[in-house]
């Protein structure tokens, strides 16, 4: 029988980290995109553009990660469509972190008043342009605390990615507890390493809302 | 390859499909009673109560919403056996839920009750209420009434995530449309329909705390 220090189990769960670590980059950063995208769609002049849009983020807010990743998964595959673990985790992560980004930044433009939208029409800007040098510069203010608090949303995310058998952290904890017999003390340190990953994010986007809430009563 | 849709399995398992929903409603039904009820608890600590308690609850919060539910739910129940603690799926999975609910639900709540004006604790003092009566009728329930969008979200969020309970082994709905894929090798159609029943149990849990909200808030707020 093989005996495993701490240290072992530890090393392990960091070599993972680096997959978590990168999935959730990637989502985020994918998401962000494609986010901005469903973003313009959301608030389009056009009707049907905007109903679309709005299917589509209730779609992915209102059923569980978890089906998204089977479909994504187990679901293209009956169509041919063979995608190893991470990018079909991958695909499914970024939809969905782009339905909520798109609802969260939604709100941010939004909050802009009205008036400045008129401002800008009436110095001839077109919608775009109106977008660009007014409206989010001002709503990119707004949007940072709580696009940096989502993170944290998309980094437990990926968690779920271990589930179609993407070895990441979580994946990882279960492997190396099924070599170890000691579930405690593994799926503790996995808890610990998400924290550590997710708290500093948290926090700051606690400190960017005081930092950013205070900059903006001066107006 | 054309790919023909085939939902003619459907008859044939819907018992085990709708055992499987009966099983996701009872964990929210559980997870949201018992949370919503940790989460005041969790609230009235950190905003009225004993000081000693108040960083044991703020660690509660911060571990919980910083850590993915999965790895809670593993912890419970693979983990907490080694303490000599050795828990059923279903009661795993329940406590996984109201633990997690309870953590967020105490940070919405306590927004909540912060944005009560401190001249209703005053308010309340002067009617010679006592703290614990003042925060139950003066702070309580004007700060639910505030945040109950909100609140209602996060249950919706919350069972929405229960579908990793049948990791565990949890028969809930997504171990419903797992053992129904691995028969029927309909792995598309399967998880479209299972999908389709979490959209709409989403929508009607919306609707349901929505008209609770209504019943147990009957006045409008005053502003």
């Amino acid at each position: 029988m093989v005996e495993f220090t701490l240290w072992d189990i530890l090393r392990n769960l960091l070599l993972a980290t680096r997959w978590t670590v990168a999935l959730s980059l990637a989502a985020f950063i994918g998401g962000g995109l494609v986010g901005l995208l469903v973003l313009f769609l959301r608030i389009s002049k056009a009707r049907a553009v905007r109903v679309f849009a709005k299917g589509y983020i209730e779609l992915f807010q209102g059923t569980p990660l978890l089906m998204q990743l089977f479909l994504a998964f187990f679901g293209l595959s009956l169509f041919g469509v063979n995608l190893p673990a991470w990018l079909a985790g991958g695909l499914a992560l970024i939809l969905w972190t782009a339905a909520f980004l798109a609802e969260i930044w939604r709100g941010c433009v939004e909050a802009i008043h009205k008036g400045q939208w008129e401002a800008s029409a009436s110095l001839g800007m077109g919608r775009v342009q109106q977008m660009r040098h007014v409206i989010l510069p001002q709503a990119l203010r707004i949007a940072i605390p709580p696009t940096v608090g989502f993170s944290v949303q998309v980094i437990k995310g990926t968690a779920l990615t271990s589930i179609i058998g993407f070895v990441e952290l979580t994946r990882a904890g279960s492997i190396v507890t099924n070599a170890t017999f000691q579930p405690f003390t593994v799926y503790g340190l996995v808890a610990l390493i998400y924290f550590a990953l997710c708290w500093p994010l948290s926090k700051s986007s606690q400190m960017l809302e005081r930092k950013l809430n205070v900059a903006h009563r001066g107006h | 390859m054309r790919y023909q849709f085939d939902f003619g399995w459907l008859p044939q398992y819907w018992q085990l499909l709708a055992s499987g929903i009966g099983i996701t409603v009872q964990l929210i039904l559980v997870g949201a009673v018992f949370g919503i009820a940790l989460a005041i608890l969790c609230a009235w600590v950190r905003s009225e109560g004993p000081r000693w308690l108040r960083p044991l609850v703020a660690a509660y919060v911060e571990l919980i919403r910083n850590t993915p539910f999965l790895i809670q739910l593993f912890f419970i129940f693979f983990g907490l056996p080694s303490l000599g603690l050795q828990l059923g799926e279903l009661q795993a999975a329940n406590i996984a839920m109201v633990v997690n609910l309870g953590a967020y639900g105490c940070e919405i709540i306590r927004a909540g009750i912060q944005a009560t004006p401190r001249g209703q604790f005053e308010a309340g003092a002067s009617l010679a209420m006592t703290r614990l009566e003042t925060f139950r009728h003066v702070v309580l329930v004007p700060a639910l009434q505030r945040i109950w969008p909100a609140l209602s979200s996060q249950v919706v969020i919350v069972m929405l995530g229960s579908a990793v309970v049948s990791q565990i082994g949890a028969e809930d709905l997504t171990y419903a449309a797992s053992y129904i894929q691995s028969r029927n090798f309909r792995a598309f159609e399967t998880y479209i329909a299972s999908t389709l029943i979490y959209l709409a149990l989403a929508i009607l849990l919306r609707q349901a705390m929505a008209l609770l909200g209504a019943a147990i808030f009957p006045r409008r707020l005053a502003r």
